[in-house]
Parts: structure tokens; C-alpha cells; sequence
């Protein structure tokens, strides 16, 4: 299991987001710190509005701090580019592109050969189990189909680290938790710094070594909670005694938060 | 929704429904041609002025003319359009100045500027291509700007994330997914280019299937007036089928609303 002793890849440095709304100003970010190591598998949960999109779209290099910085194996981020893979929520998929040249996009902006991208699409492809949808439409595919090309095409750039907004978001609960469990999976596998985005505090707990709560208004880290259940996890790790205390602890706090947030 | 019974009407093939739509047409029109003789031909006598006119190659004339006017009006249109539209869908200031223009003009029936133009170009067949380009290219502007107004920017996102550059997402991202409402606005473009011909073809000239018509009400020859304008419900609709079939080829990837 990969911990605090491997190398940082991501250091967040005192990140603050201030937006001019209609109403003043608005401050999204009010100073996040935060290291992600190599291969480590991050989890940020927190009420909407908590920044917590903000913050994965300034590392992803698509949004831009106002103070602070954001280092990617010590190099500062400076807009977005292949070494940060993103996968979205409304999966994003090119429509007039089949299932393959989807998953080629960014391999061919890298000027690699047919053969190259045919080969690593295929790996990609066989990976999350839709082969023989490589020559389909995204319109014939169904939401989790889609998201399944979306991790492959995120994972054919090889990016240092992936990002990952409410990917499951949109699926339906089976969807949800088999797709986890493939997630799960390729991770353990291709072993890849990750850092995803929930509302779902089961989602978080079953995929994450480290959740992070986020508080909001203005949105800052409010805990880092070590989920210390050893990994290959599945959906029985769910009922596990150790879960429902994790899941209980975090629950309490993100709840504590949304109440806030009401008020 | 209802549910759809497999009634007698809808095992009929659409081949079979045309025929009879056609066949109801030409009862309707031997019955028009046979209450009110001097104003519409029969079926057969405007067959007959078709083959004469085209034997003599006299329609063929007209036709080319009216089809060059047509679809050169149309095509500078086409290629003024496109990048208005991105300017405007790209520069605020610009679309500021210049949708209120489009707007106002898009309102005004061409027949009501045409006289205008021909003052000022004369009567020859610049005016002619003015007026069809100056309907065509107000309703495309205006499609297509919100074609590149639409695309979802989610997508630029996902390809800037993959390393494209701005130049990339113009030509990978923008365009393609531009592209269905470029094709609507051919379609609308060409219908609109075919209204617009007859009132670009109002006054003066000696060609064009409006000349022709007009020459006929004039002569008093109501069979090629009526082969007339059938035949100009016939180039709009080959038109129609044209960029349908190219609208099938190039944006079969869209989603379709299940009916």
C-alpha cells in the first residue's frame, strides 16, 4: 500500500479562490495545503459549494488560483496538459469520434502512429471490457459504457496523476458500485496517483487511503481521515465493523457541515 | 405516450404512402383543372409544355439561369456566414454591433429591398445574386452562430486536458461539433434561396424560371406558368434531398431525441 513514505506528486500550496459574483465577492478557496504522494489514492468529500470542483480544476490546470500555488512533481502547474488526466462527470466523450478515436485523441496530439494508438487503445479498451465497442458511437453506448471509455481514453495519455469530478455521479447505484470495483481494480493495477471527487461518503471510504472533508463557505480542509482497511477492498468490506466506524466518523462531519451551510 | 397498434395504416410502406399522396394531389388538381379551366392547366397540358419548352431548349436556359443565381448567392453566403457567425459567437463587441442588424433586416421581405439593390447595381445578374445572398446569409449567420455558441465546453475542457492546443480545439472540437448546425443552416440557407429567386428575378432580365413565369401570366399561358412553379418545388426539394443525405453521412454520431 502506498503511503506518506513515497514521494510527493502533488503539493498544494496555500490555494486561495475568490470569485466576483453578483453578490461581491465570493471566496471558493480559502487556503487549502495538501500533499498527494505517488500512486496514493485521495478521496475529497464536502457539501456543494465547498470548492471542492474549484480545487481539482486548479490542479487540472483549468482554473486558475488567486494566491497560492500547485506543484506537480515540483513543477508548477501553469494550465492543463497530459500529465494530469481528468475525467468528468457528463463524461465528455467527442460524439463524432467512435469509442477508439476517443480514446486516441490525446495519443495523437502526442504525434504517435496509427500503430501506437491502436495498440495502446486497445490495451485501454480491454482494460475497462468494451473491445468490441471500439469501432461504436458514444450515442450507442449507455452512461456507464461512456464513463468506462472516459477512464480509458483519461489512463491512454499515461498521465501522472488522474482527477476524477463526481465521475459516478450520473450512474445508477449498480452502475456505480460495479464501476468502483473496476476502478478499484485498474488502480491497484496501474498503480496511478488519484484524486476523486464525491458526494458519496461509502464512495469515498471503499476507494480512498486518505479522505479529505472539506468545509464550505469559504471552502477549506477541514479533516484528513486515514482509511486504514487494507486494499484488494469489494462490496463486503462495506458491511466490515472498521467501514461503518469510518463511515459514521466522516458522515458526522460532512453532515455538520451541510447544517452550516443551510444556515 | 400511446401505445402504437399495428393497425392496417402503418403496415403500408412509406414508397406506397408517397404514390397515394401524389395520386390525391392530381385528383385534387384534374378537379381544380376541370371547375376553373382558365386558370389551371390539366396534368397533361402542362406535361406538354414541358416538352415543348424543353425541346426547344428554351427551359434549360431559365433553368440554368435561375440555378446559377441560386446557388451562387447561396454559396458566397455560405462562406460569409460561417465566419461571421464564429466572430460574433467569439467577439462580444462585435456581436453587440452586428446582431441588431441581422435581427432587424433578417424581418424585411426581400421583395421590399430589391428595388433598392437593383438601383444600385443595376439589372443584371450582381443584383440578382445580392438579393438571394443577403437572404441566405442572414438566416445562416444565425444558425450557425448558435451552433458555435452551443458547443459544450465541457469538451473543449476534456481537449485542452488531453494537451490540445487552441489551434487543436478550433479544428478537432469547434468545427466538428459545429458541423450539424452548419448543415441545418445549408438546408434553411437553400430553401431561402429559392423564395428569395423569384423576387430577385422580378424585375428585368430575359432568363430565369421567375423571367418565365412572368412572361407566361403576361402571354397568358397559364400551362407554363404552372410548369413553372412545379418545377421550382422540384429543384427545392432535390435540393432538400441533398443536404439531408449529407447531413446523414456527416452527423450520424447525434444523439436523436427518442420519439
Amino acid at each position: 500500500m502506498a503511503g506518506n513514505d513515497t514521494a510527493v506528486k502533488v503539493h498544494i500550496d496555500h490555494v486561495v479562490k475568490k470569485f466576483n459574483g453578483r453578490n461581491g465577492e465570493m471566496v471558493a478557496l480559502n487556503g487549502v495545503d495538501m500533499d498527494i504522494h505517488e500512486n496514493e489514492f485521495i478521496c475529497v468529500v464536502g457539501p456543494s459549494g465547498c470548492g471542492k470542483s474549484t480545487l481539482l480544476n486548479i490542479i487540472g490546470g483549468l482554473d486558475v488560483p488567486t494566491e497560492g500555488h500547485v506543484y506537480v512533481d515540483g513543477k508548477e502547474v501553469e494550465g492543463p496538459g497530459p500529465d494530469r488526466g481528468i475525467v468528468f462527470q457528463q463524461y465528455a466523450l467527442f460524439p463524432w469520434l467512435t469509442v477508439e478515436k476517443n480514446v486516441q485523441f490525446g495519443l495523437k496530439l502526442q504525434g504517435k502512429s496509427q500503430e501506437e494508438c491502436d495498440e495502446i487503445s486497445r490495451k485501454y479498451l480491454k482494460m475497462v471490457e468494451l473491445e468490441q465497442f471500439a469501432k461504436s458511437y458514444p450515442k450507442e453506448l449507455s452512461g456507464g459504457m461512456k464513463q468506462r471509455v472516459a477512464i480509458a481514453r483519461a489512463y491512454a495519455v499515461d498521465p501522472k496523476v488522474l482527477l476524477m469530478d463526481e465521475p459516478f455521479g450520473a450512474l445508477d447505484a449498480q452502475t456505480r458500485t460495479q464501476l468502483q470495483q473496476e476502478l478499484l481494480e485498474t488502480w491497484e493495477k496501474e498503480q496511478k496517483t488519484c484524486f476523486f471527487i464525491t458526494h458519496d461518503v461509502e464512495e469515498a471510504i471503499i476507494l480512498a487511503q486518505k479522505v479529505v472533508i472539506m468545509c464550505a463557505r469559504p471552502g477549506r480542509v477541514k479533516d484528513i481521515v486515514d482509511i486504514d482497511i487494507p486494499y484488494p477492498r469489494d462490496q463486503a468490506t462495506k458491511m466490515t465493523p472498521r467501514f461503518l466506524e469510518l463511515k459514521n466518523h466522516i458522515w458526522n462531519q460532512v453532515y455538520q457541515e451541510y447544517l452550516s451551510v443551510r444556515k | 405516450m400511446r401505445q402504437k397498434k399495428s393497425t392496417l395504416w402503418s403496415r403500408i410502406p412509406n414508397g406506397v404512402w408517397l404514390l397515394i399522396s401524389l395520386g390525391v394531389a392530381l385528383a385534387l388538381w384534374l378537379f381544380a383543372a376541370s371547375t376553373w379551366p382558365a386558370v389551371f392547366a390539366t396534368p397533361a397540358m402542362t406535361w406538354k409544355a414541358f416538352l415543348s419548352k424543353a425541346a426547344s431548349g428554351v427551359l434549360w436556359g431559365h433553368m440554368a439561369a435561375s440555378l446559377s443565381r441560386v446557388l451562387t448567392g447561396f454559396a458566397i453566403a455560405f462562406v460569409v456566414a460561417i465566419p461571421v457567425a464564429f466572430l460574433m459567437a467569439w467577439y462580444e463587441p462585435f456581436r453587440h454591433v452586428v446582431e441588431p442588424w441581422i435581427q432587424f433586416i433578417r424581418n424585411i421581405p426581400p421583395l421590399a429591398y430589391v428595388f433598392l439593390i437593383i438601383a444600385a447595381l443595376g439589372i443584371g445578374q450582381t443584383s440578382k445574386v445580392t438579393v438571394i445572398f443577403i437572404a441566405a446569409f442572414l438566416v445562416m449567420v444565425v444558425t450557425i452562430y448558435q451552433g458555435v455558441k452551443g458547443v459544450d465546453v465541457t469538451l473543449i475542457k476534456a481537449a485542452r486536458v488531453l494537451g490540445a492546443s487552441q489551434f487543436d480545439i478550433f479544428f478537432k472540437v469547434t468545427i466538428p461539433a459545429t458541423t450539424p448546425f452548419i448543415l441545418v443552416a445549408a438546408r434553411l440557407g437553400l430553401s431561402t434561396s429559392m423564395t428569395t429567386l423569384m423576387a430577385s428575378e422580378i424585375v428585368g432580365g430575359d432568363k430565369g424560371i421567375g423571367m418565365m413565369i412572368q412572361q407566361a401570366n403576361g402571354y397568358y399561358q397559364m400551362d407554363v406558368m404552372l410548369m413553372g412553379i412545379i418545377l421550382l418545388g422540384i429543384i427545392g426539394i432535390c435540393f432538400e434531398k441533398i443536404v439531408k443525405y449529407m447531413e446523414r453521412r456527416f452527423t450520424g454520431w447525434q444523439e436523436t431525441i427518442q420519439q
